[in-house]
Parts: C-alpha cells; structure tokens; sequence
C-alpha cells in the first residue's frame, strides 16, 4: 500500500515536472516570434495587394493564425495559461467568422457574378 | 367729462341723508345657518354629464337614430324634476351639498378649499328651474330640428348639450368661485363648440374662435376676480366669503357713502368680475361675439346665446352683490355699460334683414337692460327679466328657426313674406306674435313689460339716473319697432318665399317649405303658454316685488336700494309719501312725473311700445292695411322705409353693418396684434430657427470636408488601417524609448 502511495506521488512529481518546464529563454522565443511576424507581414501585404475576396479573407486568417502563434509563444515564456486560452476563444470567433465571411462572399458573388473587391467600388461616401 | 360726472354721482345716490349701519343685516342671518343638504340635488348636475358619457358612447358605436336625443331629454326632465322638488323642499335657509373633495390646502393658519360642492338659494333654484327647464324643452325641439344630421352630428350635438348643462349648473349651483369658474369656462367650451357644430362651413369656424376669443378678455377678469377675491377675503367659498366680517363692514360703511375706508383691493374686485360679466354676456365693447354665435344652429342659439348662458353675467353680478356693493364705481359702469349696449344693439337690430340676427341683436340689447337693472339696485328686476326673456327670446329663436328649417335656411326677412298664412305654419305664427309682444312689451298683456317695466321704474325714481331711464325707454321703442318689423314682414302679408342657400333643387318654383312636426310645434306652444304665465308672477307676492322679488330676497342678491323700496311702499300701501328706510339707505319716494314710480312707468313704456308697434305696422305692415294707414310694405322686399332710408344719407348703411365695430377693432387691435405677430414670426424663423438650423448644418459641412476619404476602394481602408496601426505603434515605441532613456 505504501509504497503504491509513494509511487504514485513520484509519478505525480514527474507529471508536474513535465507539465511546468521552466520558462524559455529570450533566444528560444525569438524564432517563434518571427514566424508569427512572417506570417502577419505575409498576411498583411496578401491582404493589400489582392483583389480576389477569397484570398483576402484567407489573408485575414493568415494574420489571425500569426497573432495566435504570439500569443502562444509568450504564453509558454511566461508560463501561464491565459495565452492558449486566449487563442481558444480567437478560433472559435475565427470559425464563426470564417462562416459568416464565406456566406457573405457568396452573396456578393450572386449579385456581381465577380469576387473581385473593385466589383462594389460603388459603396463609396 | 359727462361720464365722470354721472360716474361720481352715484354711490351718493345709495347714501342718502342719514345710512344705517345695518346695511349687511339680512346678509348675515342669512348665511348664518348654512346647512348641509339632500344628496339627491347631485342629480341635477350629474344627470345631464351622464348624457354627454352616453352621447359620447353612442357616436362611438355609431348610432344612427334618434336615441341620443331622446336619452339627452329623458335625462334632462330628470334634472327639471329634480330641481322643482329642490324648490318645493326648500325651507328658506341655504344649502349646501358635497359630491367629493377637490382643493382641499390647509397651510399653517391658512386654507384653501374649493370642493366640489353645490350652495343652494333662492337665487340658484330660480336659474337652475329655467336653465333645466328649457334646456329639456330645447331639447325635444332640437330632436326635431338636427334629424337632418342623425348619425355621428347628432350625437355630437347631444353630448356637446348634456355638458352644456352639466357646465351651466355647475356655474350656478358652485359653492365657491373655482366651480363657478370651471361651469364659466365650461359653458365657454360647448358654446364654441356648437357655434362650430357646422365645421366645414368657414364662417361658422371664424365665429366660434371669436366667441371663444372674446369671451377669453372676460375669463380673464373674472380669473382675475377671484385670485383678488382669495388674497383680499382668504377663502373663495360663498358660505365663508359672504359671513365675512370685514365684507359686513365694507357694506355697512358703503351704505352710508363713505367708500374712502373700504381698501382699494376689495373695490377692484367687483371691477375685474364685472369683466368677466361683460364677456359672457355680451355687453360693450364685448358683444361682438354673440351676433356672429348665430351660425351655430337654432336650438343652440335659442339655449345657449339667448336664455341661459348669457344670464351667466347676470347671475355673476347678482350672486357677488354685496361684493358690487363695497365698489364705488361698479354698479354704476355696470348701469352705464348696460344701457349704451341696449341702446347701441337695439339700433343695429333695426337695420338687420337676417332674422335671426335681428333676435341676435335684441338679445345683447336686453341683456344690457338686465345690466341696467343690476347696476340701478334692482336685482330684482333684472332677474325678473332674465326669466321672460329666457322663455320669449327662447320662443322668438325657435320659431325663427323653425322658418329656417322650413324654409331650406332662409332667413331673409325680404325673401319672405305671410308666413303665418300657410298651411301647417299657424302655430308658428301664432307663437311669434306672442314672443314679439312680449319682446315689444306690450303693456299688461305681456311679461316681458312687467320685467323691463321693474327696471324702467327704477331708473326714474333713483336721483341721478333718469337719463338712463330716458334712454331705455327710447330703446323700448326701438325695439318694438325692430320686432314687429320682423312680425309684420315675414308672418303676415301675401304668402311669398324664396328658399335659402341650403335649397338644392334645380327649379325655385317648385320649392315647397315643410311645415314644423309636433316637437317643434309642441316646444313652441309650451313656450308661448310659459310667456304669458309669466305675468302673473308679477301679482305672486306683491310685497317683495312679484314672485321673482320674492326669491332674490333670500339670497345674496337681496339688497335693493332705498328709493324703490319707498316708492313702492307708497304703491302698495297706497298712502302718502313717506320716507322708508331700505337695505342700503333711507329715502323718500321717487316719483315719476308727479305720478309714483310704476303707474308712470306703465304709461310711458306701455305707450311707447304701443307707438313702436304701429310705426312698424305703417312702414312695414302688409298692403291690405292700407285702409288703416298702415300697411307699408307693397311687395316683400318694398316698403315705406325704403324711401325714408334712402333720405338718410348714411346712417341706414352704418347701422346695417354695425356701425362697423367689427372693423373698427379689426383696425385698432387685431391688425396691430397680427403685426406684431408677423415680427415675432420672423425673429422665430430667422434667429431662433436660423440658429437651430447653423447646429445642424455644421456637422454635414464637416461631413462634406471628410466624405472623399471613403472611397469604396477596399484595399485603400486596410492601407489606412495598417498606416494609422504603423504610426501608433511607432508613437508607442519612441514613448518606450524616451521613457527607458530617462530612467
């Protein structure tokens, strides 16, 4: 019995030790860091220079997905949860969104039979 | 400067050689005892506001017969009966009858309280018998006369009636001024809005904005009135306010002609409620209303603009006597005021062909011979008169209006002719001639020279004041002569008619007049019977001056000055002259020409209306009397007067249109208001609107300047995103650095 106890507090210790690494150090963040800046910057330049609406809202996921790397990567260097529950709630509202978008998309198809964002230049003051 | 003088004479006149400091003493026993009386007297209030609930209801539902009328009669001979009963069960002290709290303020030592809640007297059961009476009467005639409207009009007519009454009876039976206040302004609102009961048609609309208009100056003094009435007294209850022991004093220093001690504040408020009298009852400069009322329909001028509502002004001044009393210029403005509009209505009625304007114009001027009687110390005689006149003058509208109804709206009296010959129109004719006597004040035989009769004597036998006997009795002249104008033009002659712009009929020859139905016919004959009975409330207690004397000396109108009450000592007693002391003073008896008072006064005005009579008959009278020296007229619209008017250079033209009054305070007041208007128009539009304006026509400049920046070119917002992200960021990162290099 006593020694299962004990065992079972190893065991236990050892899952902490796993669970809570130490934090990263600066140069260990860095890479993570700057392929969420790669991915944003991609983004960001795909959003501006493509006209196919498609692409565009592909773009925007692009940017969110690099905020959520972040986010992630600074989670971990600080070793709290807040981060990944953070991103939890960025990809529930991306699905929900990434619904919305392509519904409206199609709608703005129909009426132009065109995916081009120059297609409705017209929705201007 | 005459005005002045005759203005100063007269509360001497009340104050002969030696007053009496008991003047308020039948007031005061009075109001000593004032009771609390029977709920069922509510009845006679609520009952007619039943009917307005009922009317209201029914044109709702959209009834489409004759119910609302037959309710509205029902419920008003309820009201009628019950109003004998409060008569008969009255045993001679005053009431008073609570239905529910209204104001009811208590602050420190002070008060106030109006409730809503009656006072019964003498001088109330008298208005409220007639107001009920004829109002059930009015009625059963109207029944007949709107059933060419029956449907939503018909109610609408009925309901504005039911509340007509409801506001009359809480005007009269009030046991403070704020009910009397609310019935004023009540029976303001049905007035206007029966004036305008034809609303589509444009001069029906402009007199009942006028009316209302008018009558607003008036409401104003009487407001006024009783605000001043409340600081000065500190209550506006008639129990409290008549037992008062500074209003005794006032009165009791008023009867022995020493005004001087009696504070300005309580004269004023006799003045500014006499405005208030004034506007109601259409008197100078405030009758120009009640002629142009006329374009309401017949049952309503007859009710409201002729028997009940204009008495209104009347029963003000009767039931504040000894308020009047303690003022030493209102009775006499109120003497003066009554006598030039009966002169100055009489002489425009003269000139009048419409018919019903002509009774228009007889009805301001007797109200002014009402105010004269007031004026002169007899309340009785004025109240007197308001009683026949509320039944002839009723009688004299209705039976104009049945011609009206009959005639398709003609009232022309040119375009007319031998009425009272046709078939089916006897009775019509038979009850005109007994309104127009009564009117004329044939002598004996009518009571309306009873009533004007009363007055009449008054003003011979009080010192001072026998100009304005003189003026009246030329206006009784006047006035015989404009009524059996009427008479002698329209009811008797050939039988001839046009009919009246209300005909739609292609050909005028076949236009057939239909004669009055049995409500009609029975209405006026009642009327007709009641007229004549009036007389003998002449013979009904002699002692205090007829029946109607009889109930103003139990109540707060009971002060009758010193020359009547020796003059008609002398009478009654048949003895010498000899000097009796009255309510307000001590005299010795007036006589007119060597003769007393009322035997003078018969002679005079009994000849008078006699002479008015046939000097219409020889203008006016059909040609078949031409044997008599009197018939006038050769053709319906030809007669004698015709040439003596065209003789009169302009005087028949000013008359007929008026004297233009109309115009004159178009001139002098309405055209300068509507300027100033005009300026206060423009200020509004152009600064207080130009400013509103300026806050809302900043933003869309603003919005101007920044509109090109949306552009409708997607990629244009996410570069403007990212840029404005960009420049943040790098404020951001130089605050960091800047921060970081201090410390």
């Amino acid at each position: 019995m006593m020694h299962a106890f004990e065992s079972i507090q190893i065991a236990q210790s050892g899952l902490a030790q796993l669970a809570f690494p130490s934090e990263m150090s600066n140069s260990v963040l860095a890479p993570y860091l700057f392929v969420s800046a790669a991915m944003f910057a991609i983004g960001l330049v795909g959003f501006l220079t493509r006209k196919n609406m498609i692409i565009m809202f592909l773009c925007t996921e692009l940017m969110f997905q690099a905020a959520g790397l972040a986010l992630i990567a600074f989670g971990r260097q600080h070793l709290g949860s807040d981060g990944q529950t953070f991103v939890i709630f960025v990809l529930c509202v991306a699905a929900a969104e990434a619904a919305m978008a392509l519904a409206l998309v199609v709608l703005l198809f129909r009426h132009r039979e065109s995916l081009s964002a120059s297609a409705w230049k017209e929705l201007n003051g | 400067m005459m005005t002045a003088s005759l203005l100063s004479k007269p509360l001497a006149v009340l104050a002969p050689e030696s007053g009496h400091g008991n003047a308020s003493e039948a007031l005061a026993n009075m109001v000593e005892h004032v009771g609390t009386g029977p709920k069922w007297v509510l009845l006679i209030v609520f009952l007619p506001l039943l009917g307005f609930v009922l009317n209201a209801i029914y044109a709702a539902i959209g009834n489409k017969s004759k119910l609302p009328a037959w309710t509205t009669i029902a419920l008003l001979a309820v009201a009628f009966i019950a109003t004998l009963s409060m008569f008969l069960s009255y045993e001679g002290t005053p009431y008073t009858v609570h239905a529910f709290d209204w104001f009811n303020l208590h602050y420190g030592e002070k008060s106030f309280v109006a409730n809503f809640s009656f006072y019964i007297d003498k001088l109330t059961i008298l208005w409220m018998l007639f107001v009920t009476g004829l109002g059930t009467l009015i009625a059963l005639y109207a029944s007949e006369y709107m059933s060419h409207d029956i449907g939503v009009g018909y109610c609408r007519f009925f309901s504005a009636f039911g509340l007509f009454v409801f506001s009359m009876s809480c005007l009269v039976m009030g046991d403070n001024m704020l009910m009397l206040y609310l019935g004023w302004e009540g029976v303001g609102l049905c007035s206007y809005l029966l004036i305008g009961y034809f609303y589509k048609k444009p001069a029906a609309v402009a007199a009942a904005k006028k009316a209302f208009i008018v009558n607003r100056i008036g409401d104003l003094g009487l407001a006024l009135g009783v605000y001043l009435t409340f600081v000065h007294f500190g209550t506006v209850e008639y129990a409290a306010l008549f037992s008062d022991d500074k209003l005794h004093s006032y009165i009791n220093a008023a009867a022995t002609g020493d005004f001087s001690h009696i504070p300005a504040q309580a004269q004023w408020i006799a003045l500014l409620l006499m405005v208030g009298a004034f506007g109601k009852s259409a008197q100078f400069p405030l009758y120009v209303w009640l002629p142009d009322a006329m374009e309401g329909p017949t049952p309503v001028s007859a009710l409201i603009h002729a028997a009940t509502m204009v008495t209104a002004g009347v029963y003000l001044i009767a039931r504040f006597y000894p308020v009047f009393l303690v003022s030493e210029f209102a009775l006499p403005t109120v003497a003066w005021v009554g006598t030039i509009t009966a002169l100055l209505a009489a002489t425009i009625g003269m000139a009048q062909f419409d018919i019903k304007r002509i009774m228009a114009y007889s009805t301001v001027s007797q109200l002014g011979y009402m105010f004269a009687g007031l004026g002169l110390l007899s309340t009785t005689g004025a109240a007197f008169h308001v009683l026949t006149h509320a039944f002839f003058k009723a009688l004299l509208f209705l039976a104009c209006g049945a011609v009206m109804h009959g005639f398709a709206g003609q009232l022309d009296l040119r375009k007319l002719s031998g009425v009272a010959w046709m078939k089916g129109w006897g009775i019509v004719g038979i009850t005109m001639l007994v309104g127009c006597m009564n009117l004329a004040g044939l002598p004996y035989i009518t009571s309306g020279f009873y009533s004007k009769d009363m007055i009449l004597a008054e003003a011979f036998i009080t010192p001072g004041y026998q100009m304005i006997g003189w003026i009246l009795v030329f206006t009784a002249i006047l006035t015989a002569y404009y009524t059996f104008r009427v008479f002698f033009r329209v009811f008797v002659g050939d039988q001839y008619c046009e009919p009246g712009e209300d005909f739609h009929g292609d050909d005028e020859s076949h236009f057939h007049p239909h004669a009055p139905g049995w409500a009609i016919n029975a209405v006026l004959i009642t009327l007709a019977a009641c007229s004549m009975l009036a007389i003998s409330l002449a013979y009904i207690s002699p002692d205090s001056h007829g029946w109607v004397g009889s109930l103003v000396e139990e109540s707060t109108a009971s002060f009758h000055s010193p020359y009547a009450e020796a003059a008609h000592h002398a009478h009654v007693e048949h003895t010498a002259i000899h000097a009796v002391d009255g309510p307000v003073g001590h005299a010795a008896p007036g006589t007119v020409f060597g003769m007393n008072a009322h035997t003078g006064m018969i002679l005079v005005s009994g000849i008078g209306a006699i002479f008015g009579v046939l000097v219409a008959a020889f203008f006016h009278g059909p040609k078949g009397w031409q044997g008599l020296f009197l018939g006038g007229r050769t053709e319906a619209a030809k007669c004698r007067m015709d040439a003596v008017a065209a003789r009169m250079g302009p005087i028949p033209h000013l008359a007929e249109n008026k004297w233009f009054v109309d115009e004159i305070y178009w001139a002098i007041l309405v055209t300068p208001l509507r300027v100033i208007s005009h300026i206060f128009h423009w200020i509004d539009k152009l600064l207080i609107d130009g400013l509103v304006n300026l806050f809302g026509f900043l933003p869309r400049v603003f919005a101007w300047i920044i509109r090109p920046s949306q552009s409708g070119v997607l990629q244009g917002y996410a570069v403007s995103m990212a840029g404005g992200l960009a420049v943040l960021l790098f404020v951001v990162l130089v605050i960091v650095v800047r921060a970081g290099g201090a410390a």
